[in-house]
């Protein structure tokens, strides 16, 4: 679609509109984002005051006050490490076991695995949201419910992303593991020492999936946590809004402060990010 | 040996998918509510009977489907464009991707959080931009209001969404090979037939996966809904999942609420065989 028709005169002009148009929408994206990260350094009364004009972008009376109060009022650092002790885990496990079945399935073909692969990938029609209620009944009859481990086990094996570590792996040329066949390495060795590190784009594409749903999941939390001591960030969101007295800055801090990990990963690893989501719509 | 790899990851997708997607079927024919002393008994169809019947559960249904009518073909389109925009090979464009993206990653408990204030009527941003534009005429009263509660929502859904399908159709664009293109050039096509009988049917596969997916996603609609509204205002933004979670989870009719699930699971199964008939009949 690119330059192709463009000629060289009136290039110039060309650009400048093609750069204009790009910022135009820039700003549409990038307004409510810049709202949230004012309104973390503004006191309470500015952030509703100033809300409908040009000053929501601009610090007045800028503080730091709002973060502490989140910490204090929402308690903050007790949600961020609940968040963060959930996620890791889910995501370290996840790319072990997930990747463990799809190389299984890709080059260690066993009786059923056909029938196996053809299962996963029927079950990857089914959404965490036609599950949860039952789920939910059994978590309660497991005792499970307020805990860490009901935030996690659930979430560990995904078909999806079996699937995405199948395909991925059918794809990783087979000379290199014949060769160490034949120098006597077993198949665990071959796992670990030849094909997971060849396959390293496979594991930041799923890793890095995995962890923007887990940070963000908020349904699941709803239905098996109740108290703050193992309320995940999401969650911790919502109620606080509801908490009175209600303190948009100090929203908008928590706001700032839960996604700016995220943010921070993003930034750096924009590569990957774009290419992990890309690759989820592999599938048709 | 490739059972032995395979063994973890599909014992944990036994337990916490298979397993619980047939009790949701099976539990659907019971009367089972959580912690009740009463035993379980098979009451057949009467919770289908009961949610069909149930005037809260239509209003969430056609609310849903109010929300996927509007979104899909509006985000869709929106993203293809974007995509185009942000294919263009000049220098800078990686950083508008990555902009375009960014709402991904504030994630969808935040971006509802942020978006309540912007559309707060009194002090919000959008009704301060729209009385500045207008001179005072128009404003809305937004998430207050039964007719603009459910489109304000779209909008956000739209905002915080579109960087992700714009993501996976980029990189559909970039799989069609430039010859193509030249050819249409030489030929003699403009711009928009360049589009329309190249760009289009290259992309085919990845639209109708992108309508498949959106469309899901509008059924499972809860995070926003759940952080903005609750339902409200007189159940205007209600939808089949905040319906499931109130029956299932805070009425403890975990019976009721899993008919609910599959209800909904009936309508992506619909949504994916569709998307594989039409995938289908390229083939010939």
């Amino acid at each position: 679609m690119q330059a192709s028709t463009d000629g060289h005169s009136g290039a110039t002009g060309n650009r400048v509109s093609k750069y204009l148009l790009l910022s135009a929408i820039a700003v549409l994206f990038l307004v409510p984002v810049a709202f949230m990260l004012v309104g973390a350094f503004k006191p309470d009364a500015n952030v509703i005051a100033e809300g409908d004009s040009w000053k929501a972008f601009w610090p007045t009376n800028a503080t730091l006050e709002n973060f502490g109060d989140a910490f204090q009022r929402a308690r903050f650092g007790r949600l961020f490490m609940n968040s963060v002790i959930i996620a890791l885990p889910t995501v370290a496990l996840g790319l072990l076991v997930n990747s463990l079945v799809g190389y299984a399935l890709a080059r260690l073909p066993f009786r059923g695995s056909r029938l196996i692969l053809l299962s996963i990938v029927a079950l990857t029609i089914i959404p965490l949201e036609a599950v949860a209620i039952p789920l939910l009944y059994m978590v309660s009859e497991f005792g499970w419910r307020n805990s860490y481990h009901v935030q996690i086990l659930p979430f560990v094996a995904n078909p999806l992303f079996i699937y995405l570590f199948y395909t991925l792996f059918l794809a990783v040329p087979k000379d290199l593991e014949d060769a160490a066949k034949i120098d006597g390495a077993g198949p665990a060795t071959i796992f670990l020492r030849i094909v997971a590190p060849l396959a390293k784009p496979a594991y930041a594409t799923v890793g890095i999936l995995s962890f923007l749903f887990i940070w963000g999941q908020l349904l699941w939390p709803v239905l098996v946590t109740s108290g703050p001591d193992f309320r995940p960030l999401p969650l911790g969101m919502s109620v606080f809004i509801t908490q009175p007295p209600i303190s948009w800055g100090d929203i908008m801090a928590f706001a700032l402060m839960m996604v700016l990990p995220l943010m921070a990963i993003f930034i750096v690893f924009q590569r990957w990010f774009i290419q992990s989501v890309a690759s989820s719509g592999v599938k048709g | 040996m490739g059972f032995t790899f395979a063994l973890p990851g599909l014992a944990l997708l036994l337990v916490f998918l298979a397993i619980p997607f047939a009790m949701a079927i099976g539990l659907s024919f019971t009367n089972l509510r959580l912690g009740s002393p009463l035993g379980i008994r098979w009451v057949g169809l009467e919770n289908y009977t009961e949610t069909l019947g149930d005037a809260d559960f239509w209003k969430a249904f056609f609310n849903n489907v109010w929300f996927a009518a509007i979104v899909v073909p509006i985000q869709t389109a929106l993203a293809l464009w974007l995509a185009i925009i942000v294919n263009q090979k000049i220098r800078g464009v990686k950083v508008f991707r990555a902009i375009y993206f960014a709402p991904v990653v504030v994630v969808m408990a935040v971006a509802a959080t942020i978006w309540l204030l912007l559309y707060s009527p009194d002090r919000g941003l959008i009704n301060g931009f729209l009385r500045f534009v207008s001179f005072g005429v128009i404003e809305s009263e937004w998430l207050d209001s039964t007719t603009m509660a459910l489109p304000a929502i779209m909008i956000m859904s739209i905002w915080q969404g579109v960087g992700f399908q714009m993501v996976i159709l980029l990189a559909g664009l970039q799989d069609i090979p430039n010859e193509l293109y030249d050819a249409a050039a030489i030929d003699g096509a403009s711009r928009w037939e360049q589009f329309r009988f190249v760009t289009v049917p290259q992309l085919r596969n990845t639209l109708i996966f992108v309508v498949t997916v959106t469309s899901i996603l509008a059924f499972r609609l809860f995070d926003q809904v759940w952080v903005m509204t609750r339902g409200a205002p007189l159940g205007s933004t209600r939808t089949m999942m905040l319906e499931m979670v109130e029956v299932g989870f805070e009425r403890q009719q975990i019976a009721r609420g899993s008919a609910i699930a599959v209800i909904f699971f009936l309508i992506v199964l619909t949504a994916t065989l569709v998307q594989r008939m039409v995938l289908k009949e390229e083939g010939n």
